[in-house]
This record gives structure tokens, sequence and C-alpha cells, in this order.
């Protein structure tokens, strides 16, 4: 088992230094920063999927929450919003929505004063439908404030490595409360809800001009570590500059997966990852002997889902610009499940090397295809068949192809992944 | 009378052709977890499939010189609904049935109707091109407007040819069904599997065969149903891909694994979508010389539920909170 992954790692890393020499130094680099956040992300969903048996089909959600994280957070203050009586108007924009929050708590806790349960109901729906009107009689003129004075609210300036973090804590955050929504559904009708709850987030974050800017993107989103223009001043030429900042990026990221990994093994090492695994085989055996399953399985969702965060806030602030348009189910929820199928569910070496190995397969299938489609219009030119027309956007969608049919082929004939889960039998 | 006029273009027929579409979808998704126990994402992209079928046998009927008094793409539709079950079943032989013969849980088989999701979208891309295509390019799309004068309104009520189409197709669709299932022996096996495949198994009933024909039906619906939206609007590679989730939500409406409830649930979310978006100040305008001017003159000027840009996110809230609150469904007796 030991031997398989350690030369599955040494294909993985030929394959890149191969990538290396056909495409340059800088495109490489920006691989592996990307692969690496891709597997951290991938981490997370090892954690929901692999310990917990949790069916999370919205990844897309927690990576864009991430991403607007540390957006809020890394990028500069906007001096006419907080100059503007916006600041204020969200303020009342926070007690109307406290106030909705308190009225909904109020209806949920009617039963415990002997209202029955069809009355309970009834006041739940009124304090929703009022909740919902006294939050939207402040938001409407406040946003519309803000985007005709502001813009957007902007950020808050403080250091990238806080976005990321806060990324974590917002994605959390959400993350709990889906949880404790949603975490009692079945394996199938979770994946439902989940793909549900990221579509509504996608759309929030999409359409709330005022807070994220909506489809018109914010950018630049700082870095972490100086950028290659900065290089550049320091008399760096245009090409070394920029793998001088990647990698510098790159050791970055590798330092918050190394840590990520090592706590998660030694988790999953001990009584806690055990636990964890007893209530994904049964979860009635486990129950019988006194686990909380609900409660460990909100755990375990949270800790996914802060992985999953702290990933798509590195994957904004590396492409420093924050584009809620530009988030899709296939990129950023399908070819995850992708990773993790293929490395295998239940191995963290696993999960992490399918991140990697999937994301070099998804970026390069572009080129392949391209250069294969090429040659194959050189030949039907020579047939007489004519060329194929427009190579370059085709080649593009092949990515799409060629991920369903990896997935498809896991599945059938390696349906435990790469690098399966070790089962130990202990005694 | 002009905004009741206003209210029917715009929430009724617009809610009925969303809420046809819907129900079509929806009754193959709801089949296929009725049958074989998994949540059929690739649904999807068979209907776009379908759609891309029917275009290419348009064009070749155009191609030969044909001409009909209907769309072309309608007159191709039963040969192209062939070839799209012909394609589910290939589908099914493909990459589930060697799945099932493994005996691998329904969480697996989701996960490869994802895989197949995206390879059928990676090849329509690959094909077709990731632009926008109409089936109405040679042909124009036909408009009826109804006088509405006779009840005081100056503007027309407008109906396009496709849409009426639908809805035929929708009421064909939806009655064939029904006595199919209720009437034909296939149709009670097929309930009977539904209800408990094993039990049906060893009372003689050739589950293979079932679902088989669970993927003919599925097939041509989704052709269909991806046909007839496309007819509708336009065609591009993610035309149903979109609104798998809405599909689902209205399977799920109206309770998985049943059909009558996968038609009610897709006209139920089809309205629902259409009424959260329209603006309900249109409807108090007339009133506003009346007694009531005063009260009406203090509303908003915008009333709709929500804003436009959330139209589709309206079927995902109502997906989440039914499958919170009430997950087998509306309708009680769901077979799964």
């Amino acid at each position: 088992m030991i031997r398989r992954t350690i030369l599955l790692y040494i294909a993985l890393l030929a394959l890149i230094v191969g990538v290396g020499v056909v495409m340059g130094a800088p495109f490489t680099v920006r691989l592996c920063v990307e692969a690496a956040a891709f597997a951290l992300i991938a981490l997370g969903l090892n954690i929901q999927w692999g310990y917990g048996g949790l069916f999370n089909f919205g990844l897309m959600g927690f990576l864009m929450v991430g991403g607007f994280a540390v957006t809020f957070v890394s990028v500069p203050l906007n001096m006419d919003f907080w100059n503007s009586d916006g600041p204020v108007m969200l303020l009342k924009v926070l007690v109307a929505a406290g106030i909705g929050a308190l009225l909904i708590m109020g209806a949920n806790r009617l039963h415990r004063y002997g209202f029955s349960k069809r009355w309970q109901r009834v006041v739940q729906v009124i304090a929703w439908i009022a909740a919902y009107l006294i939050y939207r009689s402040q938001i409407d003129p406040a946003a519309e404030y803000i985007e005709k004075e502001a813009g957007f609210v902007g950020g808050l300036g403080l250091p990238v490595v806080f976005g990321w973090l806060f990324g974590g804590v917002l994605a959390a955050g959400i993350a709990f409360i889906i949880g404790k929504i949603a975490l009692g559904l079945r394996t199938d009708y979770l994946a439902i809800a989940t793909i549900g709850i990221s579509e509504i987030i996608r759309a929030l974050v999409k359409n709330m001009d005022w807070l994220t800017k909506g489809t018109l993107t914010v950018s630049p989103v700082p870095w972490p570590v100086p950028l290659p223009q900065q290089y550049q001043t320091w008399g760096v030429d245009t090409l070394m500059s920029f793998v001088y900042a990647r990698a510098g990026f790159l050791v970055m990221v590798l330092i918050v997966l190394g840590i990520a990994l090592f706590l998660i093994q030694r988790a999953y090492g001990g009584p806690w990852g055990r636990m964890m695994r007893a209530i994904r085989d049964n979860h009635i055996a486990a129950a019988s002997m006194g686990k909380d399953v609900t409660a460990r399985q909100l755990e375990i969702f949270v800790f996914g889902a802060v992985l999953m965060g702290i990933g798509g806030a590195i994957l904004t602030s590396f492409a420093q610009i924050f584009d809620p348009g530009g988030y899709q189910p296939i990129n950023h929820t399908f070819v995850i499940w992708v990773m993790l199928i293929v490395g295998g569910a239940g191995n963290n070496y696993g999960a992490m090397f399918g991140g990697m190995f999937i994301y070099v397969i998804w970026v390069l299938s572009e080129p392949v295809s391209a250069a294969l489609f090429v040659n194959l219009s050189g030949l039907f030119e020579s047939w007489g068949w004519g060329a194929i027309p427009e190579i370059e956007s085709r080649s593009l969608q092949m990515r799409v192809f060629v991920l369903g049919l990896v997935i498809t082929l896991a599945l059938r004939y390696a349906p435990k992944g790469l690098i399966p889960e070790v089962i130990r039998k202990e005694g | 009378m002009n905004e009741l006029i206003f209210f029917v273009n715009k929430v009724l027929i617009s809610g009925a052709v969303l809420g046809s579409i819907y129900a079509l979808g929806a009754i193959g998704i709801t089949l296929i977890f009725g049958i074989l126990r998994f949540a059929h994402f690739a649904h999807g992209d068979m209907m776009t499939m379908g759609a891309f079928v029917t275009l290419l046998l348009a064009a070749a009927a155009t191609a030969l010189g044909l001409t009909a008094p209907l769309p072309m793409g309608f007159m191709v539709l039963p040969l192209a609904m062939v070839i799209a079950a012909g394609l589910a079943l290939g589908i099914d032989k493909g990459f589930y049935a060697p799945l099932r013969a493994r005996g691998a849980k329904p969480v697996t088989l989701l996960i490869a109707s994802i895989g197949v999701t995206l390879m059928i979208q990676g090849l329509i891309r690959l094909f077709f091109g990731v632009g926008t295509r109409s089936f109405f390019d040679v042909e124009s799309k036909v408009l009826y407007r109804f006088d509405m004068s006779a009840i005081g309104a100056t503007r027309p009520l407008a109906i396009t040819q496709p849409q009426i189409l639908m809805f035929i197709v929708t009421l064909i669709a939806v009655i064939a069904l029904h006595f199919f299932l209720t009437r034909s022996k296939f149709g009670k096996a097929m309930r009977a599997m539904a209800d408990n495949a094993d039990l049906a198994q060893v009372s003689g009933i050739n589950t293979a065969l079932v679902v088989r024909v669970t993927w003919i039906i599925a097939g041509s619906l989704a052709c269909l149903a991806g046909t007839m939206l496309a007819l509708d609007v336009t065609l591009k590679p993610d035309l149903a891909f979109n609104i798998v989730l809405p599909i689902f939500a209205a399977a799920i409406v109206g309770g998985l694994g049943h059909a009558y409830g996968a038609i009610a649930g897709g006209f139920l979310v089809g309205f629902a979508e259409t009424m959260a978006v329209f603006n309900w100040a249109v409807l108090l305008r007339p009133f506003k010389d009346g007694p009531l001017g005063d009260i009406i003159a203090t509303l908003p000027r915008d009333l709709s539920i929500v804003p436009t840009e959330y139209k589709l996110t309206v079927a995902f809230v109502i997906l989440v909170i039914v499958l919170l609150v009430r997950p087998t469904g509306i309708f009680k007796g769901a077979s799964s």
C-alpha cells in the first residue's frame, strides 16, 4: 500500500516535471498552486464523505463563500462607503435581520407554551413572512443607496492570511446552518438539498451587488506574498518574476496544506477518527454505543467546510479576481468529487493525490486535445473532408468530456480509488 | 383590463409553459427513481441531447426540401424520440447496468449519472460548439394574438405556436402515460416493481425488461421536453443542465417515484416561479382611482415577492423546504 502510494506520487511528480519541460516554468508553477488548493478542498470533501459519509454536493457554495471572505477582508477600504450613510443603513439592516430572527426563534418555541403543533406551524409561517418583509424593507433602500453612492462596501484592508482564515470561519458558519437543517436527510436527498443550497448561495452572492459587486467582479484581490510586478521593480526579468512570485505563493499554500494534513491525519488515527468511521459504516450501531450521531455528523460537516472555505479563498486570492459569475457546478463541485473518487475516498493521501492529479488532467486536456484536433484536422484535410472549425473553443470543452469519462471509468474499474482506504484490523 | 391580460401573459401562460417542461422532465426522473432507485442527474442533458437530435433531423428534413405546416422540429419529433430512447438504452447498458450488476449503492449510480452528464455535455459542445442555435432560422415562429377588446383591453393575449403545441403534447403525454401505467401489462409491471422490486421479480415479472421500458419512456419524454423547450426559447448546450434542479424540485415536491405527483409538482414549481417574480402592484393599478386609492398609493411601486434575478432560486427554495418539511412529497402514498 505504502509502495503504491509512493509510486503514484512519484509518477505525479514526473508528470508535473514533464509538463514543466513542455509548457514552461511559469505555467507549471501556476498549475501547482491551483492543484495544491484543490488538494486542500479535496481533503475537506474527504473529511465529509470519506470519514463521515455525508453526501455534500454543495462545494461550489463553500468555495464562493471562501472567495467572498478573502475579498472582503483583504481588499482595501472603500472610503466612499465609510463616509456615506451606508454603514448606518447597514446597521439598521442588521437590526431588522435580528428582529426577524427573534420572531422566527420565538415561533419555533411556541410549543413549549402549550400551543398545538398545527398552530405553531401557522405562526411559524407568519413569522417567516414577517421577518422577510422587515428585512426587505431595510435591505432594499440600503442596497440601492450603497450601489449608487459607493459601488459596494469594499474590503477591510487586512492581511490576506486573515482573509483565508475568515474564509474557513465563514464557511464553517454556513456549514453549521446547512448541517443543522439538512443533515437528517438520506444520502441522495442530502445531495440534492446541498446542490439546491449552493445554487441559492450562488444567486445571492451574484446578485447582492452592494456586498460583492456581483457580476462586475472585484479585482485586484491582493496576494499574501510579493506580486510578479514587485519582483520586476527589484530587477528580475519578466519570466522569472512570475516564477518567483508564484513559487512564493506555492510555498504558502503548501504550508497550509501541510498543517491541514498533519492535523487531519492525527485526528483520523485517534479515537475521534475511529468513532467517525464507526458512525459512517453503521450509524445505528454507533448510536447504540452512546455516540451522538447527529452532533458528530454536524461536527464533521463543519470541519470539512473549513478546508473548502480556505481552499476557495486561496483560489480567489491567487486568481486576483472575485467573479461570482465564474462559479459553475462543473468546475467547482463535480470536478472535486471526481478528484476524491479517483484518488480514493477515506484516504487523505488518496484525496490529495486525486486533487492534484485530476486538476493536472483537467487543465492539460485542453492543450492536448487542441494538438489532437489540429493533427486530425490536417488528416481530414488531406482526405478531402475539410478542416475542423473552431478548434480552440472545442478543445476547451473536451475537458468536460474527459472528466466525465474518467469518473465513469473509475467507478467501474477502480471504485475504491487509486489509493484506497486502509482498513485496519485490530486485535 | 390590460393589467389582467398582462397577468395572464406573464404568469399564467409562462407558468404553464415552464410547468409543462418541468412536468415532462420530472416524469422521467421520477420513473427512473421509482424503478432503479437513484437520482438520475443526467436527465437534463438527455433533454438537451434529444433537442439536438431533433435539430439534426429537422435540418436534414429541410435540406431534403420537405415543408410542413407546423415547425419542422415538431414534425420530426416522433423519429427523434425513437432515437433518443435508443440512446438512453445505450447509456444505461454502457454506464449504469455494469454498476447495477455489481450491486453498487444508489450513491454510486448518482455519481455515475453526473459522469454521464459531463460526457454528454462535453460531446454536445464538441460537436455543436457553445453558441446558441434556433429551430427558426429558416422558418418563422408563428405568434397568435387574441384580440381582447371584448372585455375592454387594448392589448392582445399573445401566445406562440410552439407554446400551444407544448400544451397539447404535454396533455397527450400525460394521458398516454396514465393509460399506460394503469391499463397495460408493462405499466402494471412497472408500478409493481416500483413498489417492491424483489416481490415483482418472484411473481414472474421480467424486471430487466421493465428497466428497459423505463429507459425508453424516460429517454423519449426527455427528448420531447428538450425539443419543446428549445422550440420555445433557443437551443444551447446548457439548455437543460440549468433547469435540472428545478425539475428535481418538481419531482420531489410531487414525491419521488410518483408519476402523477411529478406532473402536479412540475406545474406547481412553474407557477410558483412566475408568480414570485410577478409585480403584483400591476393588478392594483385599476383600483387607483377607486375608494382604496389612498392605501394603494402608499404601497411601494414594486410588489413582486422576489426580484426577477432570483427567479430560478424560487425553485431551489421550494426544493429545500419540501425536502426538509416533507421529504416524501406533498402527496401521500409515494411509492418510494
